[in-house]
């Protein structure tokens, strides 16, 4: 299949992009993704175990 | 909406140029080009007085010096010349108006004065706080506000690069996906965001602690949040210079990617996991989990790993199908042998892809796996890979396409070719050279972000080896070698858009008849061949040496530490 062919519609009308394409080719989701992601699993996870370390007395 | 008089046609790559965009793609370019010259600068006396044979500064300098260097160079020159290639990336590409110009230069202000309150602040003497400014080590209160204006500025610059996909999208300046550069620009956007993000959420409160508002920073914390700006930011320059070669290769050979697929995934695995790399800086830190050090510096950086090697790939496939295609298809190598060595541009791509792949990436994964961090955490291994990625990598791919930016934008014939020629190979021979040497010195032990590496003053003295003397040495050498490449690409970029013939004056805004030699670089579409002989022998020697340095490193650790 060439890089620019898209699925064959399944009831006729415009033919839609694979799924794949539809993510890359929608910038907000992949803002959302690139930040909710290091955010959960970086600073989120780490913060989340830094507050239940005991405070020394 | 624009009119028709705000563009120009460029009479050599057939792109649309929207002109409020090209004046902010020239300031911003300008601007970085001054803070890399400044940054420089500093780094060379920091080289010269890691060098113990010359030792020349004095420790508070010294310190002064690494603060200055490493804000010019990290943040003002990089960053500076990541709102061009987004301005670029953006209007240019896609043939669109720039989306709120007012704006572009109201960040381009804020970054401005910003970079320059920070550096004043260094240069006081009351801020050397290293680049990292870990607390509870407290700089002027106009270091920290100088940072969060830069900051500020560079996300409304970045907003500026999202509302012109916006603009673009609604006005059918382009039409299915994105082109590739421009996609990659978006990767380092995405990263932008969350940089900037967790620079505002650590440097607004630091800046209240600095001004007695707020009584105590948790240096845990503050590390943890710090990294998630100070590593992400090396992030954008990946996803940036990774977009410059693309655009490089596409704009002076017309070379198209092997497969649009194959290299958005690649850009895509940037997007997930790139920017959790950063808690490679925090392996030795007590209070946080083996589980979150091992998933975000292991698992999910080698999927960001995965698609670093992927670029490695691609773009030289790209470059040898390109060859090919013009019938350079003698022996595996004739493309290669044939390429444009001559063009700087080009010289600086091929230079940055091949060092930042042995010496940036095969180090940045050693130094993620938790066990092997151990062997050199904290010592000059750390600025040696970084320097093999953010110098060797991304420096040298921005002056390589600033050789294009010249020509394409300013419209001015570059001055000095024959210095403009060296400069790539001097600059990156240089660089190289000091990620190299820092690296040896520091698998020998030496600490980073210390004026003294012999600790003469310490109460527990450590013994350097003597090798380590020697690597010093050798990374002063390699400084001198690469600011002279500095010093030579700051020569011919100035002089060229000061003095540089000017090229023929702006066509009509009208698309030319005839397909523009840089069409590539702004349509969808990929060579679909994987016949590259070349580029397959090139990506095996990369694995052979990849393989054998981690088996290495393995082995090293297993003598410093032996199981008896």
């Amino acid at each position: 299949m060439s890089e620019s062919a898209r699925e064959e519609p399944k009831h006729g009308g415009e033919p839609r992009p694979p799924v794949m394409q539809r993510i890359l080719d929608n910038p907000f989701l992949l803002l959302f993704l690139g930040v909710t992601i290091p955010t959960v699993f970086y600073v989120l996870w780490a913060v989340m175990e830094l507050t239940q370390i005991p405070i020394a007395k | 909406m624009a009119t028709q008089a705000q563009f120009r046609i460029c009479p050599d790559t057939g792109l649309k140029v929207h002109l409020p965009a090209q004046a902010l793609i020239k300031a911003n370019a300008v601007a970085a080009v001054v803070f890399l010259a400044i940054g420089g600068l500093f780094g060379l006396s920091v080289a010269l007085t890691r060098w113990p044979a010359v030792h020349l500064l004095p420790a508070e300098w010294f310190y002064l010096a690494l603060t200055a260097h490493g804000a010019d160079v990290l943040l003002f020159w990089i960053i500076f010349f990541e709102m061009a290639v987004l301005y670029f990336a953006s209007a240019i590409l896609l043939g669109s108006r720039l989306a709120a110009p007012k704006m572009g230069w109201l960040a381009f202000i804020l970054m401005l004065v910003g970079a320059v309150t920070a550096n004043i602040a260094v240069l006081q003497g009351e801020s050397s706080v290293m680049f990292t400014s870990y607390v509870p080590m407290k700089a002027a209160p106009h270091f920290y506000l100088g940072l969060i204006l830069f900051a500020v500025g560079a996300l409304i610059g970045v907003f500026v690069f999202f509302g012109t996909l916006i603009v673009a999208k609604d006005e059918r300046t382009y039409e299915g996906s994105i082109p590739l550069v421009t996609f990659g620009a978006l990767t380092a956007a995405i990263i932008a965001v969350f940089t900037i993000a967790c620079g505002a959420i650590i440097l607004v409160p630091t800046f209240l602690w600095s001004i007695g508002i707020i009584s105590h920073i948790d240096p845990l914390t503050y590390k943890v949040v710090w990294w998630g700006m100070g590593h992400s930011s090396q992030q954008i320059n990946v996803s940036a210079h990774v977009a410059v070669w693309y655009a490089i290769a596409a704009i002076v050979l017309g070379a198209k990617p092997l497969s649009e697929k194959v290299s958005r995934t690649a850009f895509f695995f940037y997007i997930l996991f790139l920017q959790l790399a950063s808690a490679h800086h925090l392996l030795v830190e007590p209070g946080i989990s083996s589980e979150w050090k091992i998933f975000n510096t292991s698992y999910a950086m080698y999927l960001a790993v995965l698609g670093s090697m992927i670029h490695g790939l691609t773009v030289p496939g790209s470059i040898e199908a390109a060859q090919r295609r013009k019938g350079y298809t003698n022996g595996i190598f004739e493309w290669l042998r044939k390429a444009p060595w001559g063009n700087p541009a080009f010289a600086g791509m091929f230079l940055s892809l091949v060092m930042f792949g042995f010496l940036g990436g095969i180090t940045g994964v050693i130094l993620g796996t938790e066990q092997l961090n151990m062997l050199m955490h904290n010592t000059l291994y750390v600025p040696g890979h970084f320097h093999g990625t953010v110098v060797a990598g991304t420096t040298l791919a921005f002056m390589a396409m600033t050789y294009l930016v010249v020509p394409l934008i300013f419209r001015r014939e570059l001055v000095l070719p024959r210095l403009a020629q060296w400069q790539p190979y001097l600059f990156g021979i240089g660089a190289a050279g000091i990620s190299l040497f820092m690296m040896g010195a520091g698998t020998l032990g030496v600490a980073r972000r210390h004026w003294d590496i012999t600790f003469t003053d310490a109460r527990l003295s450590f013994d350097v080896p003597a090798g380590a003397f020697l690597m010093m040495g050798l990374n002063g050498i390699c400084a001198i070698l690469a600011a002279l490449g500095g010093l030579a690409y700051v020569v011919v970029v100035v002089g060229s858009i000061l003095f540089g013939k000017r090229k023929d004056a702006p066509a009509p805004a009208a698309r030319p008849a005839t397909p523009p030699m840089a069409s590539p670089i702004a349509s969808y579409g990929g060579e679909g061949t994987l016949k590259l002989p070349g580029t397959m022998v090139l990506v095996s020697v990369f694995f052979v040496a990849f393989v054998l340095y981690y088996y290495v490193n393995w082995k090293y650790l297993a003598s410093v530490w032996p199981l008896r």
